[in-house]
C-alpha cells in the first residue's frame, strides 16, 4: 500500500517520556533509601557507613558486582513473569510457586541424566524447568477462565502446595543420597547441565536480556501481545472485538508461569547448582517488587532486578561492617514497594500529573 | 424569562489547556437561579470540560469560578457538592456490583454511631423517588440496571447530597423519547423548586423545548448566547458548527437485493436469566436500512448481542447470507462481513487507555496490512489512523492520543469511522449518532446510506425516531422481545411509531 509520509520519530518526545517514566521508581527508591536510613540511624548505626558499605557489598568490585548479577538474574525472569501477567490483567502472586518447581525440575533433569552434550543438557533443564512452571500456573489460569477464581487466591494456595511438594522431593525421593548428606537438598547437577559464565557474565544473564527483549517485542510489536494488552485493559472490549478472553488468559498465565519456571531453572543451574530447599526462598515475591519498580515494562525489569539484586548482594557486607541486620533490605524493599504501588503519594510529593498511560492495575475488580 | 433572577453560579474567563489542545479559552458564563441553561457546541467543543471545572474534577488554568457571588475555588466534586453543585456525567460513574441504594449513599453515609443506617437512607432514596417521578429499585445491582435507570440513580444521588445547581451532561443521549418527556417534567419541577440547571444537549428540539437561555461554544470558545424564542433548529445549527447544516438525510429509493440478515425464531435470555427476546422473527436484505424501533430494555440489546456472537442463543437461528452463524464466535461473524457499532461505546467499543490509531484497528489488528504474521505493523496502523481521522473529523491532538482524552462525541467517531471504512456485507449500529454533534450527524448518516447505496444491508436500532424515520427504509417495532409489526418508513408515523413501541396492537391502529 502506499504511505502518505512515515511519521517522524520523536527522539525528544521519547526522551522525556522515558524518564517521565523512571521518575516515579526513582523517587520511590530514594524516598525508601531515606526511611531506610532514618530506621538505621534509630537503631544506633551510621546510616553512611551502613549504605557505603551495601554499596561495596553490591557494586564495589568485579567480585560483588558477579554477586549482584547472580541475585538479579533470577529476579529478571521473575520480574517479567509477574509484567506479562500484570499486561493481561492478571496478579500472578504464584511466580514463587512456578520458579519453585522450575528449580527442582531443572535440577532434576540435571542430575538424572548424565553423559548429554553440554548444550543439549542444559537446554533440556532450562525447557523442563520452564515447561513445569508453565503447568503449574496454567492451573491458575483455567481457574480464573473457566470459574472466575481469581488468580491471587488460586496461585497463593499454589505457592503453598509447591513449598511442600518440593520440599517433599528434595527431602524424600530425589533426595542427595550422598554420604554424610542430612539435609533435604538434591545431587548436584551434572557439569554438562550447569550454566557456564560467556566472557565473565553468567550466561543465564545473557539470557534473561534476550528473554526480557523477546517479552518486550512480545507485548508491544504483535498480534498477540496487543490481544494480551486488550484482555489486561478491558476485557468485555476484548470480547467485543472478537478476541477469545479465556484463552488469552490461560496463555497469559502459562507464559507468565513458563518465564518464572525459567527463572527457576536458571537459579539452580547457573547458581546453586542443586535444588536446596530455601535458596530460593522470597524469589516470586521479589519479583512482584522488581516487575512494579520496572512499571510493567519488559526492558526495565533489568535495571530494576540489577538494583533488587545489587541490595541483596551487598546485604551481608553491610551486616558485617556496620552491624546493621541485613534485614533492613527487605524493609527498604517493601518501602520501594509500596511506594510504587501507591504511586499517588509520589505524584503528591513532585506535584505530578498522574499519567493515564500506563496505569498498573493492581486488582482487577470494576475499578481497575 | 427570569431576566432579574440573582445568578447562583458564574465562570469567568475560564481557559483550560490539555496537552495538544486549548478546550477552554476566556470562557464566561452565568447560570442564573431556578432557570434552565443550555450549553451547545459541536464534539471536542469543550463543554464538559467547562462542567468538570465547574464541579471541581479539573481546576482551570485561568479565570475563576463564582457560587453566588462569591469566588470559590473548587479543589474536588466535595467542594463542590458542599457549594450545593451535583453532576450527571456524560459516562456515569457510578459502581456496578452496589445497589442503587450504596451507590446514592456512597460518600454521603448516613450512619446510626459506627453503623450505616441503611433503612433511613433508603426511606430518603425512597421518598426522592417518589417526589421527582425517579422509578427505581434501590436493591437492584447497578450492573443489572439499563442505562436510562443508571441516569434516574446519578440524578437521585446528586438531590440526595442537597444540590441546588444540577450539571447534566447530555443526559438524554441516553433516553428513549419518553423518558426524554419524563426528565423535562422532572426538570421543571426541579427548577420550579428553585434548583438551576445547566443542561447540555446535541438535540436542538430539546434545546428550543426546554432552555430559558442558551449559549453556544466552539473550539472552546463561547461564540454566542440566545433564547428558544429567537432561535431555531437551524439557527442553533449554524452557530455551533459555522456552516449551514443540511438536518434531513437526503437518499434515494432503496433497491433491496437479497435477504443477508435472517434471524429465525429467536429467543433469548438477559443476563439474569429472564427470557427478553421471544421467538422472534426477522430479515435485513442487502441495500437496504431497516430501522428496529423500540423502547430501551424491550430486548434489542440482547437482540444485536445475538447476532454478533455476544450472548447465547437460547432457541432459533441466525443466518447470514444463508449460513447458520447461531453460537458462532464473535469473530468468526465479523469476518463474515459484519461490522458493528455497539450500544455502550466505553465499556465495549473502545478500549480507554489504547491510542486513537489502536482503537481503530481494535477488530481488524491481526490482518493485513496491520500484521505480517504475527507482527504488527506500527506504520500502517497510524496510516490508516491518519486518514480516518482526517476523513471522520475526529478531533483530537494526533493519533496516539489515548481515546480517553478525547471527548465524548469524538470517541464516538472512532468507532464510527472503524465500523464505517470496513467493506461489509451486514452493518449492525447501535445507536450511532448517540452524543454526536448535528454537523457530524449529517455526515454518518451520509455515510450509512453510502454504505446502503453500495449493497450492505443495514440493521440501525436506535431510540431516536427521529433517526429511525430519516434512515430507515422499512421500520420494525419491537415490543417485550417480539416485533409487533413492520412497516415501510414511508407510511409510518411518529405517533404510530410511538404508539406501537408502547404496546398498542397494530389492528387497533
Ligand atoms: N482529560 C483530558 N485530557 C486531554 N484532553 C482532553 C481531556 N478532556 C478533554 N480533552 C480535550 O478537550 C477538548 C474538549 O473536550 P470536551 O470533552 O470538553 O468536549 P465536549 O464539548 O464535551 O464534546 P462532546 O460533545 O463530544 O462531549 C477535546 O478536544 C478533548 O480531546
Ligand atoms: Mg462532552
Amino acid at each position: 500500500m502506499e504511505r502518505a509520509k512515515p511519521p517522524k520519530v520523536d527522539l525528544w518526545g521519547r526522551g522525556r517520556a522515558l524518564l517521565r517514566a523512571a521518575l516515579i521508581p526513582t523517587t520511590a527508591v530514594l524516598i525508601a533509601l531515606l526511611i531506610g536510613a532514618l530506621i538505621i540511624a534509630l537503631s544506633g548505626a551510621n546510616p553512611l557507613i551502613a549504605y557505603s558499605a551495601l554499596f561495596e557489598g553490591g557494586l564495589g568490585s568485579t567480585r560483588a558486582f558477579a554477586r549482584t548479577l547472580e541475585k538479579a538474574t533470577p529476579l529478571i525472569f521473575g520480574g517479567l513473569a509477574v509484567a506479562l501477567a500484570f499486561k493481561g490483567g492478571l496478579f500472578n502472586i504464584g511466580a514463587q510457586g512456578q520458579l519453585l518447581l522450575g528449580a527442582i525440575f531443572a535440577a532434576y533433569i540435571g542430575f538424572a541424566f548424565q553423559g548429554l552434550p553440554p548444550v543439549l543438557h542444559s537446554a533440556l533443564a532450562l525447557l523442563v524447568g520452564a515447561l513445569l512452571g508453565a503447568l503449574w500456573a496454567a492451573i491458575a489460569g483455567l481457574l480464573k477462565a473457566f470459574t472466575g477464581a481469581h488468580e491471587v487466591i488460586t496461585t497463593i494456595m499454589l505457592n503453598f502446595v509447591a513449598f511442600n511438594l518440593t520440599d517433599w522431593l528434595a527431602d524424600g525421593p530425589w533426595k542427595d543420597r550422598a554420604p554424610g548428606n542430612i539435609v533435604a537438598r538434591t545431587p548436584k547437577v551434572a557439569a554438562a547441565a550447569a550454566l557456564p559464565n560467556l566472557g565473565g557474565i553468567p550466561l543465564g544473564m545473557i539470557l534473561a536480556a534476550l528473554v526480557a527483549l523477546a517479552v518486550w517485542w512480545l507485548i508491544w510489536r504483535t498480534t498477540s501481545g496487543f490481544e494480551l494488552r486488550t484482555v489486561g485493559q478491558s476485557p468485555s472490549a476484548a470480547r467485543y472485538a472478537g478476541i477469545p478472553v479465556r484463552q488469552i488468559t490461560v496463555l497469559a498465565m502459562v507464559t507468565s508461569g513458563f518465564l518464572a519456571g525459567l527463572g527457576g531453572a536458571v537459579e539452580t543451574l547457573g547458581v546453586v547448582g542443586r535444588f536446596q530447599p530455601g535458596f530460593n526462598a522470597g524469589l516470586g515475591f521479589n519479583a512482584i517488587t522488581v516487575a512494579l519498580l520496572a512499571r510493567t515494562n519488559p526492558l526495565a525489569v533489568i535495571p530494576a532486578a540489577l538494583l533488587i539484586g545489587a541490595m541483596q548482594a551487598g546485604a551481608s557486607r553491610m551486616q558485617f561492617s556496620s552491624g546493621v541486620a541485613s534485614e533492613i533490605i527487605d524493609v527498604i524493599q517493601a518501602l520501594i514497594l509500596f511506594f510504587v504501588a501507591a504511586d499517588s503519594i509520589i505524584h503528591g510529593v513532585l506535584r505530578i500529573k498522574p499519567d493515564d498511560g500506563e496505569h498498573v492495575a493492581l486488582s482487577s475488580g470494576w475499578g481497575a | 424569562m427570569r431576566g432579574d433572577a440573582p445568578v447562583v453560579l458564574e465562570a469567568r474567563g475560564i481557559t483550560k489547556r490539555f496537552p495538544g489542545v486549548l478546550a477552554n479559552e476566556q470562557v464566561s458564563l452565568t447560570l442564573q437561579h431556578g432557570e434552565v441553561l443550555a450549553l451547545l457546541g459541536e464534539n471536542g467543543a469543550g463543554k464538559t470540560t467547562l462542567m468538570n471545572i465547574l464541579y471541581g474534577l479539573y481546576q482551570q488554568d485561568a479565570g475563576e469560578v463564582l457560587v453566588r457571588g462569591k469566588p470559590v475555588r473548587m479543589r474536588g466534586p466535595s467542594a463542590a457538592i458542599r457549594h450545593g453543585i451535583g453532576m450527571v456525567h456524560q459516562h456515569f460513574m457510578l459502581v456496578p456490583v452496589f445497589t442503587v441504594a450504596e451507590n446514592i449513599i456512597l460518600g454521603a453515609e448516613t450512619s446510626r454511631g459506627p453503623l450505616l443506617d441503611m433503612a433511613a437512607a433508603r426511606r430518603h432514596i425512597h421518598e426522592l423517588s417518589q417526589r421527582h417521578n425517579l422509578a427505581v429499585d434501590p436493591d437492584a445491582l447497578v450492573k443489572d440496571l439499563s442505562v436510562g435507570q443508571q441516569q434516574r440513580v446519578e440524578i437521585i444521588k446528586a438531590l440526595y447530597r442537597n444540590a441546588t445547581i444540577l450539571i447534566l451532561d447530555e443526559p438524554t443521549a441516553v433516553l428513549t423519547p419518553q423518558e426524554t418527556d419524563e426528565l423535562f417534567v422532572i426538570i421543571r419541577s426541579l427548577t420550579a423548586q428553585g434548583v438551576s440547571v445547566i443542561f447540555i444537549t446535541h438535540k436542538l428540539r430539546e434545546v428550543l423545548a426546554l432552555a430559558d437561555r442558551i449559549v453556544v461554544l466552539r473550539r472552546g470558545r463561547v461564540v454566542g448566547e440566545t433564547r428558544p424564542r429567537e432561535a431555531s433548529e437551524r439557527s442553533l445549527a449554524e452557530m455551533m458548527v459555522g456552516r449551514s447544516v443540511i438536518l434531513q438525510v437526503e437518499k434515494q429509493t432503496a433497491h433491496p437485493g437479497a435477504t443477508v440478515l435472517a434471524l429465525e425464531q429467536l429467543s433469548l435470555n438477559d443476563d439474569r436469566g429472564q427470557q427478553v427476546v421471544n421467538a422472534l422473527t426477522l430479515d435485513v436484505r442487502a441495500g437496504e436500512v431497516l430501522g428496529l424501533a423500540g423502547v430501551q430494555g424491550n430486548g434489542q440489546t440482547e437482540l444485536v448481542e445475538a447476532i454478533t456472537g455476544l450472548r447465547p442463543v437460547r432457541a432459533g437461528r441466525v443466518l447470514i447470507d444463508g449460513q447458520d452463524y447461531t453460537g458462532a464466535a464473535p469473530r468468526r461473524i465479523s469476518e463474515s462481513g459484519c461490522a458493528h457499532v455497539p450500544e455502550d461505546r466505553q465499556e465495549d467499543g473502545l478500549v480507554l487507555g489504547y491510542s486513537v490509531a489502536d482503537n481503530l484497528v481494535l477488530n481488524t489488528y491481526y490482518v493485513a496490512p496491520f500484521a505480517h504474521g504475527i507482527v504488527r505493523d506500527g506504520q500502517a496502523v497510524l496510516h490508516h489512523a491518519e486518514q480516518l481521522v482526517a476523513q471522520y473529523d475526529v478531533r483530537t491532538p494526533n493519533v496516539t492520543t489515548s481515546v480517553a482524552a478525547l471527548s465524548g462525541g469524538n470517541q464516538q467517531k472512532v468507532i464510527i469511522a472503524r465500523e464505517l471504512s470496513r467493506e461489509v456485507r451486514l452493518l449492525i449500529a447501535a445507536q450511532p449518532t448517540r452524543g454526536i454533534d448535528v454537523g457530524s450527524i449529517e455526515f454518518i448518516h451520509q455515510q450509512i446510506i453510502a454504505a446502503r447505496d453500495r449493497g450492505t444491508a443495514v440493521l440501525l436500532v436506535s431510540a431516536e425516531l427521529d433517526e429511525i424515520m430519516a434512515l430507515a427504509d422499512r421500520i420494525a417495532v419491537i415490543y417485550h422481545g417480539r416485533i409487533v409489526a413492520t412497516l415501510p418508513a414511508t407510511s409510518a408515523s411518529r405517533e404510530q411509531l410511538g404508539l406501537l413501541m408502547a404496546g398498542a396492537q397494530p389492528e387497533h391502529l
